[in-house]
């Protein structure tokens, strides 16, 4: 798994990249309420704002790690905008991408380097 | 992820209110409890006070509409008004001056809500007001209390002494297990109804108690002298009905009440009429009332509650789940159109199960049921014009 410093999460999985936040991110946010997905098929470049969450705090985005194509969002998000905070790092991915070029996640932090980040 | 990109919330909940550090912020005398219970503190109001607690905003709200949640509310300021003369109505009558309200009516034992006006007819601040007999109680909001006490010694004081209380916290017990918890401890709570006030002797020393609060709940405010907040907050808190509440879901409680936050929904520029609070007008200082007027900008306040005024509060419930926050600009219809309004609250109202906001519309907008629309990131999002509150109120009348 690869992390951000906008603290998102990037696991390869065949030849798609599946994104999320990491649980530091979601504890910070708090209580998530609302979560607005990308529509299948967009295609997205580096640092474009392609999510919205609502916490009961504040409204948040999530901004498109790579250059790519989104090709699956997770909907359970949508019903159940919860998940991200019980289970950031699993069951509650946002979306799927395919990369345009997987080396560009080679300048993405390790889990230690993340962990350090954060510290 | 760009993490708190602020979208008009609350001050207290982002804490990035005020101008001070940590370092410079006033603590209550609960600051060390609030710290040891594991709380998230941040700035508000000049004081470092607890804005979620582990359970989160979420729980901390659901717990107090299911069980009962603690609140510090020690940065709220308390002051006595007592008339010089020894009559007790010469500070009622002195009062009468400042607020827009039946004060002089007021039972002993009995506490109403009232506005401080200003000359523009706009609100200084909303406050409590309580009638204890030989003298008026009065609890006004943390970051006016300055103001609205230099206020009062500046019209009031060659009627009354007036003594800010310094020595004492206040605590709010909220919730449908508030009222089995505090009789437990201070016997005759029970006995209380909604908006009743009593100085009541306990283990705690002598307790100011009202029948009132800020969440929609029945529940109590208890004025504790500092030396005894702490045993008395852990002597609730022992209970295990009785958790913790931070300031985040004191404002989704609130907000789900229909009650108005003092600089977000109400200012200086807002008139009691616009801002939908007519009924805290009583009959007495109204047009034909025996007290009319002699309230400051009631040459504005008294015509507005016959001809009406251009825009009003009101609540909206926001269709699908994206809340509509505080400064979300208001339309009448999809596309085109200027402005009618602004939400001035917005929120996830955790026991409705969906957004709510409140904000002020062109009258011709207000009826319930009229739907409008909130442009949410360039969006146009529709919302429904909604009575207020939003979840039933459960006060013990």
């Amino acid at each position: 798994m690869k992390f951000t410093e906008e603290h998102e999460w990037l696991r390869v999985e065949d030849d798609v990249v599946v994104v999320g936040i990491t649980e530091h991110a979601a504890e910070q946010l708090g209580d998530v309420v609302f979560v607005d997905l990308p529509e299948e098929g967009t295609t997205v470049s580096k640092d474009d704002e392609i999510v919205v969450i609502e916490s009961v705090k504040a409204a948040s985005d999530i901004l498109a790690p790579v250059d790519g194509e989104i090709v699956e969002v997770n909907e359970a998000l949508t019903d159940n905008p919860a998940l991200v905070n019980e289970d950031a790092q699993g069951e509650a991915w946002f979306f799927k991408m395919k990369v345009d070029d997987l080396s560009a996640l080679d300048d993405l932090m390790d889990e230690a380097a993340y962990k350090d980040f954060i510290a | 992820m760009a993490v708190f990109r602020a979208a008009g919330t609350v001050p207290a909940l982002t804490g990035d209110e005020g101008d001070g550090r940590m370092s410079e912020l006033k603590r209550t005398g609960l600051y060390d409890l609030h710290v040891e219970l594991g709380a998230r503190m941040v700035p508000f109001a000049g004081y470092e006070m607890p804005v979620q607690y582990p359970l989160g905003v979420m729980k901390e709200h659901l717990h107090c509409r299911a069980a009962a949640g603690l609140f510090d509310v020690s940065h709220m300021g308390q002051v006595i008004l007592r008339a010089r003369s020894g009559v007790p109505a010469d500070a009622a009558t002195a009062l009468e001056t400042l607020v827009p309200v039946d004060v002089l009516g007021l039972k002993e034992g009995r506490q109403r809500y009232g506005l401080f006006t200003n000359d523009a007819g706009g609100i200084e601040d909303d406050l409590m007001i309580a009638d204890r007999g030989d003298h008026l109680f009065l609890v006004v909001n943390a970051a006016c209390k300055e103001a609205d006490i230099a206020h009062l010694r500046a019209h009031l004081s060659d009627i009354c002494e007036i003594e800010e209380i310094t020595d004492r916290a206040l605590l709010a017990l909220q919730g449908p297990a508030a009222e089995a918890v505090l009789d437990g401890l201070v016997p005759g709570a029970a006995a209380m109804r909604f908006m009743d006030v009593a100085v009541m002797p306990s283990d705690f020393g002598t307790l100011w108690i009202s029948r009132s609060g800020y969440t929609g709940e029945d529940g109590y405010e208890i004025s504790v002298e500092n030396a005894r907040a702490v045993a008395f907050a852990r002597a609730l808190l022992a209970h295990e009905v009785v958790q913790p509440i931070g300031l985040g879901a004191r404002d989704s409680l609130r907000l789900e009440a229909g009650l108005c936050l003092y600089g977000n929904d109400i200012d200086t520029t807002t008139s009691p009429v616009e801002a939908a609070l007519t009924w805290a007008i009583q009959k007495v200082r109204r047009p034909g009332g025996a007290r009319e007027g002699g309230f400051p900008g009631a040459d504005r306040i008294l015509p507005e509650l016959s001809q009406g005024t251009t825009r009003l509060r009101v609540g909206l419930r926001p269709e699908g789940r994206a809340p509509m926050r505080a400064g979300t600009v208001l339309y009448a219809l999809h596309e085109g159109g200027a402005p009618i309004g602004e939400v001035t609250s917005g929120a996830f109202g955790p026991s409705i199960g969906g957004p709510m906001s409140m904000g002020y519309v062109a009258s011709g907008h207000a009826e319930p049921g009229t739907t409008i629309y909130g442009e949410v990131r360039g969006k146009r999002l529709p919302a429904t014009v909604t009575a207020m509150p939003f979840r039933p109120s459960t006060y013990k009348r």
